[in-house]
């Protein structure tokens, strides 16, 4: 379904070259919902990018339903940590407007979008204006509008970091509920490791300088699951894996004179991962 | 006592404007205070149109086209100080004593700030808006027209507002200087037959129309996309 092979990507900025994936081979079944793990600047987000095709791998190439990615479209829907509607549509208008863009027939609208936002339980406010939604009801519109154009894959980018805790929880129900009914491809980005454990089939755990792909854990539980138990199992092991890598980035961030305490997680982008689940 | 050529007293101001509400200031088909107004406000609406169009088009350029930012970027921040009425005696000649040239001057007052305000709006836009209608599938035309006007438009509102009151000084200024008719002419021909309460009275109903098409026009429409696009929730 997707095949990302031998991919590459660097940035160049003012403090030098910055590596941010470096030959990374990933494949992804159909109808698989994929989780890519890791500490801030493992090029997770970066690879989201470039499977959307809002950006371009230096080498390499991403493949989509055997088709290489040069551009988006509308067959590769996102999601990103804000909700990205459109203040100037209603809720029900902006639903319509990716189906549009998408080049849906004219006479589908109207059903499509009642369809979506009663999936996501929001057609009582399909003329809500944007601003008038709480943050969890505007990622349900989100989720509603990606998933309108009936998307090949969606693409998630920490979608759910902005929300508070129970809202979180909430809509990670609500998708795997979608997500079942629907068994939609998914690569879904998080820094974290309870919510990928959570909702993925697999975790990708991603490694930094150069970013890459560290390892490969399959969650064979059963949904819906819950936070304890097994799910606790799967967290410990990733996260250990996780720290030498958070660890690595911290000692970049901070000053070089202070060196982490052995064994301790630090703070900053570490803090956030398994947080509020 | 204050002279009164020197300051009318309230009274005789608004007794010349009474006068030129009843249309004493002249004959109807020209000199009076309606003919004033319909002459002033039509170039007012045929200057300031062309400038909003021509306005938001150049701004929407600049902000996404790093070669026209490059080259006219400076151009129009540099003529943005140049008071649009030192525009009169070249658009005189280029055009010759006709509408053209006040027509001109007005133009030349208000498109670059509808231009810069236009500019700025375009580059707030949030670059998340692009990227998500880039990946639901807009490109070009649809990207500009659907996404990126809409997503910039509290701006493109400021600088229309900016934009008409620079739109309604140029027009004044040129109508004092050149003598054309409309609403500086009545102005002109106070100052010329020493009557300081018509040209008070002219001044009183200039700020009056500022005022009712700020209230009437602009103030509404920006108050609405403001509320609209949940901008003023303090």
């Amino acid at each position: 379904m997707i095949d990302i092979r031998g991919v590459s990507k660097q940035f160049t900025t003012s403090r030098g070259t910055h590596h941010a994936l470096s030959a990374v081979d990933l494949h992804v079944e159909e109808g698989e919902f994929l989780c890519l793990c890791g500490p801030s600047g493992c090029g997770k987000s970066t690879l989201l990018n470039l499977i959307a095709g809002l950006e371009r791998p230096d080498a390499g190439e991403v493949i989509v339903d055997g088709k290489i990615i040069t551009a988006p479209g509308p067959d590769r829907c996102v999601m990103f940590q804000e909700s990205a509607l459109f203040p100037w549509l209603t809720v029900a208008k902006n639903v319509e407007f990716a189906l549009e863009l998408a080049k849906v027939p004219k006479a589908e609208w109207a059903g499509r979008v009642e369809n979506h936002l009663r999936m996501v339980h929001l057609w009582r406010f399909r003329d809500a204006q944007v601003h008038e939604l709480s943050g969890g009801m505007r990622q349900r519109v989100a989720l509603a509008r990606a998933l309108a154009p009936h998307p090949r894959v969606l693409l998630m980018d920490e979608p759910f970091a902005a929300l508070d805790a129970q809202t979180r929880d909430v809509l990670h129900s609500e998708l795997v509920d979608v997500w079942t009914a629907h068994r939609k491809t998914v690569v879904f980005v998080t820094h974290n490791v309870r919510e990928a454990v959570r909702l993925g089939d697999r975790v990708i755990v991603m490694g930094t300088r150069p970013g890459r792909v560290k390892s490969v854990h399959k969650i064979d539980l059963a949904r819906p699951r819950d936070l304890e138990g097994d799910v606790a199992y799967y967290v410990g092991r990733i996260m250990k894996e996780l720290k030498v890598e958070v660890e690595k980035v911290i000692r970049e961030e901070i000053d070089d004179a202070i060196e982490p305490a052995k064994g301790a997680v630090p703070p900053g982008s570490a803090g956030g991962m398994g947080d509020g689940i | 006592m204050v002279k009164p050529w020197l300051l009318p007293s309230p009274l005789a101001v608004l007794r010349s404007l009474l006068e030129g509400v009843r249309d004493g200031y002249g004959p109807l088909h020209m000199g009076s205070l309606t003919w004033g107004l319909l002459l002033s406000l039509g170039r007012l609406a045929l200057g300031y149109a062309i400038s909003l169009v021509g306005g938001v088009i150049l701004g929407l350029g600049l902000a996404r086209s790093r070669l026209l930012d490059e080259s006219v970027g400076t151009i129009v921040t540099g003529l943005q100080a140049l008071p649009s009425i030192c525009w009169m005696p070249l658009a005189i000649l280029w055009f010759g004593l006709s509408e053209a040239a006040v027509l001109f001057v007005v133009v030349a007052g208000s498109l670059l700030s509808i231009t810069v305000a236009t500019e700025a709006g375009v580059r707030n836009v949030p670059p998340l808006y692009l990227r998500a209608a880039k990946t639901m599938g807009a490109t070009g035309w649809t990207l500009y027209a659907r996404v990126l006007l809409p997503a910039a438009l509290p701006g493109i509102v400021t600088g229309m507002k900016l934009g008409w009151t620079f739109a309604w000084r140029s027009l004044m200024a040129a109508e004092l200087i050149y003598v054309a008719g409309g609403v500086g002419q009545l102005l002109q021909v106070g100052e010329d037959t020493n009557d300081m309460a018509r040209v008070v009275a002219v001044m009183l109903l200039i700020v009056v129309i500022g005022l009712a098409i700020e209230a009437l026009a602009f103030g509404r429409l920006e108050r609405r996309i403001r509320a609209r696009w949940g901008l003023d929730r303090a």
